[in-house]
């Protein structure tokens, strides 16, 4: 296989709203992040690929206006997917290995401020049985989170109680002080999180992620041009990514076998990673996904904060790839997990093995 | 709850509405058939398992389902969720539990309300029942919600052999969502000074071109656009089409002509229609001036200025 | 390094009409995918990803549809990607998924898109009421209609090509069962008599809007070895990007349009298109398209794409003809228009195009595009694999 690496990563800073701004004039200074980093312009680049909502935006073809940002003349061979981030990138990083292209660009963004998020997630259900009641997205979560709470704590470390959630919650947005672009930063020790009231039980408004807007970029580049633009790449060493059935009621809800089958394959259980960036919204989706990917006491997980620190949709997944390859990139970890979701409950899971040379 | 953004960004309601006509498969179509009827129908797998509600193709084996069975209408909450403060849209307008609910002869579970009166009420394994809708019409609507039961369990799924009378076809499934549409800092500003009747493009700092509506790039050169130009208020027809057909939601007196109009100064033409002319006189070069009406935030139309037509070579650079 | 070669060996599709009311969007989607296994003689078990795409979610009013989607086609523990490139997303999405292939990520890709338009309306999904937007003053065919107008100015061609055009693909269209539109009697007096709506685009030289899908089976070598039926071979496959409206733009004969063809024609080894390929599926969604997108591709030169229209090139029987199948003139379920092109034009080399199949076809370009004649992709097929 092809050596690619992850040689830059850029994001906006996540915010509430951004009603200031225009989704071009939020994605562009990104896009020039990352370009300025590898002293590349947009026409160097090889492949271009992006992913975004339009059901986000309230807009059709949201997508093209965006690509304004890129400057996409004379034109550039570019492709985009209804989907975070994650995948585009996941697009651009075959397109690499095909040999067809040396370098690739991907950005990401959505602006939740437009209108009501958990509202505009139901559009995403099953259309005849379960959108026509507009679940919302919390409520979806929270039936995910009581399965989780009723479960047996066992050996494989399923199960959790409430006070494992609000520690999660903690711990994410502590380390989000550090994070110059986080939205939500500090918190309250677990303890004084469990005094306060519940939002949809048995979520508190703790274990849910911010709504907010924001973008994020990086860039990919193969072998010895990706040493050239980057002194430690983040190298690719295996990527993956699994669906699981829509319904929530055909689905064990503790358990994410997607994220396990994309793990396996993207070779995570051949070497401990000692960083792991998990794209969980929701506390109890971290306990879930930790299991899965059999995630040892020692692994930091999350340094960046997560998405429980900024979850600008279409991007938050991205961001994690990003944010674990910056880490290898400045010598904070050899290697790293990466993990993107979307859909309900974890429906669908992506996971990249990201490594430093040895140094 | 949303902090106020900076005075010169523009925002507005945008509201995103439409009844979806929703056509169904036979399985979908026997199962909201058989709610009319307060019948709960699931499908059986070829492995024997029991899906309620019946889905059309299996999410194991991908397989097509048909073997219709039909399930009680009493089952055992798998999982739930207290759900304070109800939205638009759903179930029930007081306090409810989101539930999944295995009905008795089921394999899976179906996503509902359950009606309670508050969290403590509800716990995993709870008996519940559905309570119908007091109209149905072959929706899953037609279950109102769930509510608790301390009756008997229900049987095994029974095969499902009867076949309904006029079933359901389709549904119609109205979806509103509700946005606010900012059109950023460059579009604000344009906006802004077009309610003065003055048309302002941005020049790119890096190809010099200039561009109305400024949309905040340089789309060939991905650069912020920041200098404001004014352009026109006259401009070339560089290309038009005569409508004979009337656009959904316009008030225009067809034949009209829509055209694309180069204002003086700008390097791409932006869209306008032509009056002040019989619609067949129209051509391509044509030199014309806005016309505002009283309370629009654009021309109502151009119109001719009287000038002679405009060179081919002057605007076929920006066709 | 080398490319995995990719074959088509399996191809399926809906019969495209106004409204499919006896099926959900799944069983629209997986009606062509059934077909499409069905020919490669395969089942859900050999499919290793899912590559799916369509036009904008309000058109069905599902966000991100693929996720309800999932278990229809078979993606429950595999991967799945969601394309949206716009019009040209059909293209684009067969593009993804044969970059799996080619790349040895995956040996065998099961691609799809779909529109259902009926559960809308088209024009409501394209013309939302973004606030301050001055509104589109003319329907869609007012977007396309003003560019004609350039292109008849530019080279002076006659009127009446447009209706040449829409003529033959309708009569093409007679020949393809799964086409939307079979009109027996239309003759080309009609055609030129209907009604004007666009001036100057006619009511008959405009597309009909469909409930479609098409689905093909993609694989690698090996598995092109077990087909059951003769595949077609990918020599090439571009796609390119301009931005939808810049100072400088040839909505005539976009940049884009012209560079995508010319890679594409690299990478399988054409030097001349006209003489080298044997038939074209090429995106016309209003009948003079077709001669614009003859120059744009390379077919002719500058000014000179009508002259091949109106010769008769381009005819089913003609030396180059374009869109045997009837094309998007007589189907557009939008977000699998593109699709059908591709894999229109992976029948013709597979010699399975029944009958519009055009005699002796070996290589074929499969064109789309979309947004502001902005997005383009195209490939290249044809009856033997590539060399090298």
């Amino acid at each position: 296989m092809r050596e690619v690496a992850i040689v830059a990563f850029g994001q906006s800073d996540h915010r509430r709203d951004t009603a200031e701004t225009s989704e071009v004039e939020m994605v562009m200074p990104v896009l020039h992040q990352v370009l300025d980093a590898v002293g590349l312009r947009a026409g160097e680049i090889g492949f271009t690929c992006s992913g975004s909502s339009d059901y986000l935006a309230g807009r059709a073809f949201s997508f093209t206006m965006a690509l304004d940002g890129v400057g996409a003349w004379p034109p550039i061979s570019e492709s985009h997917v209804e989907m975070d981030g994650a995948w585009a990138l996941y697009e651009a990083w075959t397109r690499l290995l095909t040999g067809e292209a040396e370098t690739a660009l991907v950005y990401a963004y959505g602006k939740s401020s437009p209108g009501d998020l958990r509202e505009v997630l139901t559009r995403q259900l099953d259309p005849y049985y379960v959108a026509p009641l507009w679940p919302d997205s919390v409520s979806l979560a929270a039936l995910q989170a009581q399965a989780l709470l009723d479960a047996e704590v066992d050996a494989e470390g399923t199960g959790a109680d409430e006070r494992t959630l609000a520690g999660v919650a903690a711990r994410s947005r502590t380390a989000a002080e550090d994070n110059p672009h986080a939205q939500l930063t500090g918190s309250p020790p677990p303890e004084a999180l469990l005094a306060e009231p519940y939002l949809v039980r048995p979520l508190r408004r703790h274990d849910c992620p911010p709504i907010g807007d924001g973008a994020a970029a990086v860039v990919l580049a193969a072998g010895d041009t990706a040493r050239r633009l980057c002194r430690r790449p983040a190298w690719i060493r295996g990527m993956d990514h699994r669906t699981e059935a829509h319904s929530l009621g055909v689905r064990n809800l503790t358990r994410s076998p997607s994220t396990r089958l994309a793990a396996e394959r993207a070779g995570v259980f051949e070497a401990p990673p000692d960083l792991a960036e998990l794209h969980a919204p929701f506390t109890s989706q971290e306990v879930i996904l930790r299991r899965e990917l059999r995630l040892a006491e020692a692994v930091r997980v999350n340094p960046s904060g997560g998405a429980l620190a900024a979850n600008p949709m279409m991007a938050a997944g991205l961001i994690r790839l990003g944010e674990a390859a910056a880490a290898v990139h400045r010598g904070a970890c050899d290697r790293a997990l990466a993990h993107a979701t979307s859909g309900p409950c974890l429906q669908q899971n992506l996971v990249a093995v990201l490594e430093g040379d040895v140094r | 709850m949303t902090p106020a953004s900076p005075p010169e960004a523009l925002q507005a309601p945008l509201v995103v509405e439409f009844p979806f006509t929703r056509s169904l498969g036979p399985v979908q179509s026997a199962f909201l058939t058989g709610l009319r009827t307060r019948t709960v129908l699931g499908v059986r797998t070829t492995d024997g398992r029991v899906l309620v509600p019946p889905v059309e193709y299996d999410p194991v084996t991908a397989d097509e389902l048909t073997d219709l069975v039909e399930v009680a209408p009493t089952g055992t909450v798998t999982t739930w969720a207290w759900n304070p403060a109800p939205r638009r849209g759903q179930p029930l307008s007081t306090p409810f539990a989101w539930v999944l609910v295995r009905l008795d002869g089921a394999d899976t579970a179906l996503l509902h309300a359950l009606d309670a009166p508050g969290p403590d009420a509800v716990r995993t394994g709870a008996r519940v029942r559905i309570r119908w809708a007091a109209e149905r019409v072959g929706a899953i609507t037609d279950i109102a919600c769930f509510e608790s039961y301390d009756g008997a369990e229900g049987g095994p799924a029974v095969p499902h052999r009867v076949t309904f009378t006029d079933p359901v076809r389709g549904i119609v499934a109205p979806a509103r969502l509700d946005y606010t549409y900012a059109p950023g800092r460059a579009q604000s500003r344009y906006l802004r000074a077009l309610a003065d009747r003055v048309t302002y493009g941005e020049r790119c700092p890096s190809c010099r071109k200039v561009y109305v509506p400024p949309r905040g790039a340089c789309p060939t050169c991905g650069v912020a656009t920041d200098e404001q130009v004014e352009v026109g208020p006259r401009g070339t027809v560089t290309t038009f089409c005569i409508v004979n057909i009337k656009a959904r939601n316009l008030d225009i007196e067809v034949p009209y002509v829509y055209a694309h109009i180069a204002l003086d100064g700008a390097d791409l033409a932006l869209h306008g229609r032509i009056g002040g002319i019989p619609y067949d006189q129209v051509r391509m070069g044509l030199r014309v001036e806005p016309v505002w009406s009283e309370h629009g935030r654009y021309p109502d139309h151009y119109r001719p200025t009287g000038e002679p037509d405009a060179d081919y070579d002057t605007y076929k650079e920006l066709l | 390094m080398t490319r995995e070669p990719v074959a088509v060996v399996g191809i399926g599709q809906t019969k495209h009409t106004a409204a499919r009311r006896d099926v959900s969007i799944a069983g629209l989607v997986r009606e062509a995918a059934v077909r499409a296994l069905d020919d490669a003689e395969l089942g859900w078990a050999d499919i290793d990803a899912v590559v799916i795409g369509k036009a904008p979610d309000f058109f069905e009013g599902v966000m991100m549809p693929e996720l309800y989607l999932a278990d229809a086609l078979g993606a429950v523990g595999k991967p799945m990607l969601r394309v949206h490139t716009a019009g040209s997303v059909g293209g684009s999405t067969a593009l993804v998924a044969a970059g799996l292939v080619a790349a040895r990520v995956h040996r065998t890709v099961l691609t799809l898109a779909f529109e259902k338009q009926s559960e809308s309306n088209a024009m409501w999904g394209l013309s939302l009421p973004i606030p301050f937007q001055q509104p589109l003053l003319a329907g869609a065919g007012g977007f396309f209609a003003p560019h004609v107008r350039a292109y008849m100015r530019r080279t002076g061609a006659p009127s009446g090509i447009g209706a040449l055009v829409a003529y033959k693909d309708r009569r093409n269209a007679l020949r393809n069962p799964y086409a939307h539109l079979h009109e027996h009697d239309l003759t080309l007096d009609q055609v030129r008599s209907s009604p004007m709506l666009w001036d100057p685009i006619r009511y008959s030289e405009t597309c009909p809007s469909s409930d479609g899908a098409c689905a093909m089976v993609l694989t690698d070598r090996a598995g092109a070895d077990r087909a059951p039926y003769p595949p077609a071979w990918m020599h090439g496959g571009a796609m390119r990007s301009e931005p939808t409206l810049f100072a400088g733009k040839d909505f005539v004969s976009p940049r884009a349009g012209r560079d995508c063809a010319a890679d594409v024609y690299r990478q399988a080894g054409i030097a001349d298109p006209r003489r080298e390929i044997d038939a074209v599926e090429m995106y016309v969604p209003f009948s003079w398209y077709e001669p614009m997108w003859l120059e744009n591709l390379g077919f002719a030169e500058e000014g000179e794409g009508w002259k091949l229209t109106e010769s008769g090139v381009t005819g089913i029987d003609g030396e180059l003809p374009v869109n045997p199948s009837g094309g998007v003139l007589s189907t557009n379920p939008i977000g699998a228009s593109g699709m059908l092109r591709f894999a229109e034009a992976a029948l013709q080399v597979r010699g399975r195009a029944g009958e519009h199949q055009v005699d002796g076809a070996r290589k074929a370009l499969g064109h789309a595009y979309g947004g502001g004649s902005q997005f383009f992709s195209m490939w290249v097929v044809a009856d033997t694999p590539p060399t090298g």
